[in-house]
């Protein structure tokens, strides 16, 4: 009744052709936008940007990054965690190297940095197809992780190998190290997200999205039809690898402030990463942050609920965490195997023809 | 003989114990690739899980005893008995089967007919249902698995190369066991779909599944049958790595390992999975002697995926793998 | 938008529903689940059922009772952040997070809060230069500590000379198991023995390769930096190739007895560093036994009493309620903030006599804390593991290590962190 396109009337390619068609969507999407960046900041706190904020938008752009490549353009990676080391590596290097430039074109930086290591490790995708890409991609998250806890020159030669992000500011206000603020860690990360869907959506919607769908659904059919392959794969990788070296940097210097190759960025960050878009929603933008939202934020709410609320002993609320995710992603699947996003539509769908369904 | 010589022989015969091993692993997942295709996730879970249960029916623990003990302030942990080793590798089999019959019938029956992803995120789902479920209902603390197998140092084997070269090779007790179980099953598993009725029914449904269900092949029962057959590669997977280290969920772990011999064999051949498991066992450890002292070790982690990638850039199916051939 | 909501719900009620006031809070980053587990579980529970018996027995620390929130942290660091944050509004005291992950991401955040971290025998090892990091203590040993402890005794067993022997590193290939090249170098070049250092991947259930290296090169001492299904694999495997265990030495996080037990008899003899006493023969056990598990009160199910790990949570949790009385003293008034609780640390003065009113005579040594040293007295004895009696017992007394190596080691790593982190010295 209230989520409705009648009256919506179009008088332009351009208008049809916007993200959110429906004037509804629209308002919504301006609302959540003024009360992410105008309303929350002002009433987060530590726990809130430190447990649910920060986490979140942060591995909504790794989901960005990674559903670039494996949603869009169908190439399937398992080496999201190597990629963020990376990222997280590089705008070490880069802070402790330039105290006095911005943060900001640190995290950059790092992330063109990664593009560069992603798009060599994804060269293979030229001859191997499908799942068995998903090695070569292995074999980049396992040789970086090992790289970078056996070079010694990476973590500035400490002795345990761990990096720790000091203390740099964006235009005077502190965003990394002990002393910044929650509303500042929250913007940053806020910034960079909103930064990187937007870039993210319009790079799909347009001419370089369709050659990798094209790729997706069937390579040599869009060879065929004058799609060049190599570019179209390359640029897959060196855009899903920016986006996820962006992630790992901010992962590493806004989020924790501390971390360790093989500990932080390991194997199991790529399969997290990759279940947030598969559980999501390949080949879509709010896929990634549905994704990113029930990996995050369902297991907080449940320990909350279980330990917090009903008072059970840490261990069986953590064992029973990982059952009811477990079970909810099962259930998922057989209400609707395509992910999140797809239940979104759906819902959508519903909801235009709501309360009159015929 | 020089003795690098030597040694890079005792590490071959090593890496291909170790081989053997990997093969037993890949073997549960190609099993179920072939004949659904989906690619299980959850293989290392099962073996966690068939390994804890193996451990807990032998002790005579509780099942859920810190469970039952938060909701009813009991004090159960267990039964005061000890299960023979054998029976309690029986029950742990039964066991398995009936996880394959719950997951054939609560959720992959739900999912017929579904795109391979949407298979392999249901894999995803089990694997976070299990790293709960099995300690929830075992604990969560080492367990010590002792089911009677050799372990140390094989004194003829040591004996006869010391004569024969003058340095006496080292070969554990419990590898050379193992490597002889996973050739016996991995023969009687060939043999199996090769030559039963329910061997041939397997094989028809991983060709083609509409073919075969309408030749009256029950999908459901070769379902449930490649489960059960990969639970039970799990629990033999499980007992040989947790009589090394007692059962925990690391052993989860040891599945990945499974990841470049499938990519390295093709993941829907069996020979492929033993070849590519006898591969990277033998190349992980001669790469590690070999380079690892000139670049500081620890070479395991990666190796093994680089010489699949090497292997899959001149043969992108495998080395065993069905030639893809890609029409429009 | 509605999850979050009830997040909110949820936290809201955590927040309510956490004590309000006039106790001490203690939070402890416990892990009793995911793969080190085993190792989790004894800890808490010492640490824990410690608290409870100051609660049941003596009304609390100075009259005021203690409480210690659990939070699960899976050894994770990102939960360990949740887990922080989340109990850093019930007025949290002190932390001991006991990973050395969550450690180093802690080390800046506490002190910009104000809230002291505790890490005995883990974490930053630099952390013993009270200078640079103001809120962190690791007394009463360090892992350079510990390795130097290791090296002395094996000295001892060769007449004070190791020219020409051979000894590897057996280590987690990671910060904690890397933590000990530099002073093993070091002590290498001063006492003239062939070091070398292998490293095994996370988890460290494939070990094969490394013990191979071991039986090839024949050192004559093998020290190991292990934790979780390392430890066990390890020595078993040490074993296999009948490495003689009694010259295999763990640090103190390998050498538990579920790292010995699944090995059996095969692990008879196997050594391990220790920084605090072992086995129940202390009256303390006593109390615990009657004052918290008889009284059904025990955080877990009460069979962990007096193990390894269980020792050393207590051991900590004791040294934790010292510094918190100390504190009380200090500043006058029994209802402590954290800020104090740091000063309580800083001056924190551990006798005999002290330790046997405690009911824990000879436990661990005596020492003082001060505003350079946080590091304590870096004394350290051997454990060794008697498999047919299934227990640990130490064969010798408690050591002072070598700290003409370690100081200099000390002062450059946190030189090195106060430098990247413009961080002045806050001793006068």
């Amino acid at each position: 009744m209230f989520y409705r396109e009648a009256g919506d009337f179009k008088t332009s390619y351009r208008e049809d052709n916007q993200t959110f068609p429906i004037r509804l969507d629209r308002a919504g999407y301006w609302i959540a936008l003024i009360v992410a960046f105008l309303v929350i900041p002002f009433f987060v706190n530590d726990y809130w940007v430190n447990a649910v904020f920060a986490p979140f938008f942060i591995y909504a752009i790794a989901a960005l990054g990674l559903n670039i490549l494996t949603g869009y353009a169908g190439q399937v990676s398992l080496g999201t965690g190597g990629f963020m080391a990376v990222g997280a590596y590089s705008v070490y290097k880069l802070m402790v190297a330039f105290p006095d430039v911005s943060i900001v074109f640190h995290v950059l930086i790092a992330g063109g940095i990664t593009a560069v290591v992603g798009v060599a490790f994804g060269l293979p995708s030229m001859r191997i197809k499908g799942f068995y890409l998903a090695v070569a991609t292995l074999a980049a998250q396992f040789f970086l992780v090992w790289l970078f806890n056996k070079v010694a020159w990476f973590y500035n030669y400490s002795a345990s190998g761990q990096i720790n992000a000091p203390e740099r500011t964006v235009l005077g206000v502190i965003v990394t190290g002990p002393n910044t603020e929650a509303w500042a860690k929250y913007l940053i990360s806020l910034v960079f997200l909103v930064a990187a869907a937007w870039f993210a959506r319009n790079l799909t919607r347009g001419m370089t999205g369709r050659k990798w769908m094209g790729i997706r659904d069937m390579d040599i059919a869009a060879e065929i039809i004058g799609v060049n392959p190599l570019m179209a794969k390359m640029s897959a990788f060196a855009v899903s690898s920016f986006l996820v070296g962006v992630s790992g940097a901010l992962f590493f210097a806004v989020y924790l402030g501390a971390a360790e190759a093989g500990e932080s960025f390991g194997i199991t960050k790529s399969f997290l990463i990759l279940f947030m878009v598969i559980i999501g929603g390949l080949g879509s933008i709010f896929g990634s942050f549905a994704g990113a939202a029930f990996m995050v934020l369902m297991p907080v709410l449940l320990k909350n609920v279980l330990v917090g609320v009903l008072g059970w002993p840490t261990a069986l609320a953590a064992e029973l965490e990982f059952i009811i995710v477990g079970a909810l992603i099962v259930i998922f699947l057989i209400l609707e195997p395509h992910g999140l996003a797809q239940l979104w539509r759906l819902t959508k769908e519903k909801l235009r023809l709501w309360p009159f369904p015929h | 003989m020089p003795e690098q010589l030597l040694f890079a022989m005792e590490v071959t015969l090593n890496g291909l114990m170790a081989g053997v091993l990997y093969a037993l692993v890949a073997l549960g997942f190609v099993l179920i690739f072939k004949a659904s295709g989906i690619f299980n996730f959850a293989q290392g879970m099962l073996v966690v899980f068939a390994a804890m249960t193996l451990v807990g029916v032998q002790q005579g623990q509780v099942p859920f005893a810190h469970l039952i003990n938060t909701i009813f302030g009991t004090k159960v942990h267990d039964f005061g008995w000890t299960v023979p080793t054998f029976l309690a590798i029986i029950v742990a089999g039964a066991a398995m089967v009936f996880v394959a019959w719950i997951i054939e019938k609560y959720i992959l029956h739900h999912l017929v007919g579904q795109p391979d992803i949407i298979l392999f995120m249901a894999t995803i789902g089990m694997w976070y249902f299990m790293h709960g479920f099995a300690p929830l209902m075992w604990g969560s603390e080492v367990m010590k698995l002792d089911v009677g197998l050799a372990q140390g140092l094989n004194d003829p084997v040591l004996n006869a190369t010391e004569a024969l070269f003058g340095y006496g090779f080292f070969l554990d007790n419990l590898d050379i066991v193992a490597a002889v179980i996973a050739a016996i099953l991995v023969a009687s598993l060939v043999l199996f779909s090769q030559y039963t009725k329910q061997g041939r029914a397997m094989r028809a449904v991983a060709d083609d599944h509409q073919a075969a269900l309408s030749v009256g092949i029950s999908l459901r029962f070769i379902w449930v049958l490649v489960w059960s057959l990969a639970g039970v590669v799990a629990l033999v997977a499980g007992i040989m790595w947790g009589s090394k280290s007692g059962v925990q969920i690391s052993l989860a772990e040891v599945a990945l390992k499974a990841l470049p011999v499938l990519m390295l064999g093709g993941c829907t051949s069996i020979p492929g999975a033993i070849i590519g498991g006898l591969i990277i066992g033998v190349g992980e450890q001669l790469f590690e002697f070999a380079i690892g002292p000139l670049v500081g070790g620890a070479t395991q982690a990666w190796f093994a995926y680089v010489l699949a990638l090497i292997f899959l850039i001149f043969r992108p199916q495998g080395l065993f793998g069905e030639k893809i051939i890609e029409r429009v | 938008m509605k999850m979050k909501k009830l997040a909110a719900a949820a936290v809201a009620t955590l927040m309510v529903g956490a004590p309000a006031m006039a106790e001490l809070v203690f939070p402890s980053l416990s892990y009793r689940t995911g793969p080190f587990a085993a190792g989790g579980i004894p800890y808490a529970d010492g640490y824990a059922d410690y608290f409870t018996l100051l609660n049941e027995r003596d009304g609390g620390i100075g009259g005021v009772k203690v409480s210690v929130p659990e939070c699960e942290t899976a050894y994770n660091t990102e939960k360990g952040v949740e887990c922080y944050e989340s109990t850093k509004g019930m007025g949290a005291l002190l932390y001991n997070p006991l990973s050395t992950g969550i450690t180093y991401q802690l080390i800046p955040k506490a002190t910009a809060d104000d809230i002291p971290l505790y890490t005995p025998g883990y974490g930053r090892t630099s952390a013993a230069n009270g200078n640079v990091f103001s809120h962190v203590f690791n007394f009463p040993a360090n892992y350079w500590n510990g390795a130097s402890a290791a090296v002395n005794y094996v000295l001892s067993l060769n007449n004070g000379s190791l020219e020409g022997k051979k000894i590897t590193l057996l280590h987690f290939n990671g910060a904690y198991g890397k933590e000990p090249i530099p002073t093993l170098t070091k002590l290498a070049e001063k006492h003239g023995f062939e070091f070398n250092a292998i490293p095994v991947d996370y988890p460290g259930q494939e070990q094969k390769s490394q013990w191979l290296q071991i039986r090839r090169e024949k050192p004559d001492y093998v020290l190991f930096w292990g934790w979780g299904v390392m430890n066990q694999v390890a020595i078993q495997e040490a074993a296999n190739i009948r490495f003689p265990m009694e010259n295999f030495i763990g640090v103190w996080w390998s050498g538990a007895e579920h790292d010995v037990t699944p090995a059996g008899a095969a692990a008879n003899g196997y050594k391990a560093v220790a920084f605090h006493g072992v086995g129940s023969d202390y009256p303390v056990f006593d109390d615990i036994q009657k004052y918290v598990v008889d009284s059904g009160k025990a955080a877990g199910n009460g069979t962990n009493v007096g193990t390894v790990i269980y020792n050393r949570g207590v051991y900590a949790a004791m040294l934790v309620a010292e510094a918190a009385r100390k504190a009380q003293e200090i500043h006058g008034t029994a209802d402590i903030t954290s800020s104090m609780m740091r000063d309580g640390l800083e001056q924190l003065e551990i006798t005999d006599a002290r330790m046997k009113e405690l009911g824990m005579e000879g436990f661990g040594p005596a020492f003082s804390v001060s505003c350079e040293n946080h590091g304590g007295p870096g004394t350290a004895a051997i454990s060794q593991w008697d498999a047919s009696a299934g227990k640990w017992s130490l064969i010798t007394e408690f050591a002072p290590s070598d700290m003409d190596v370690i100081q200099p080691l000390i002062d450059a790593d946190s030189a090195a962190y106060a430098a990247e982190n413009n961080i002045a010295p806050q001793c006068k």
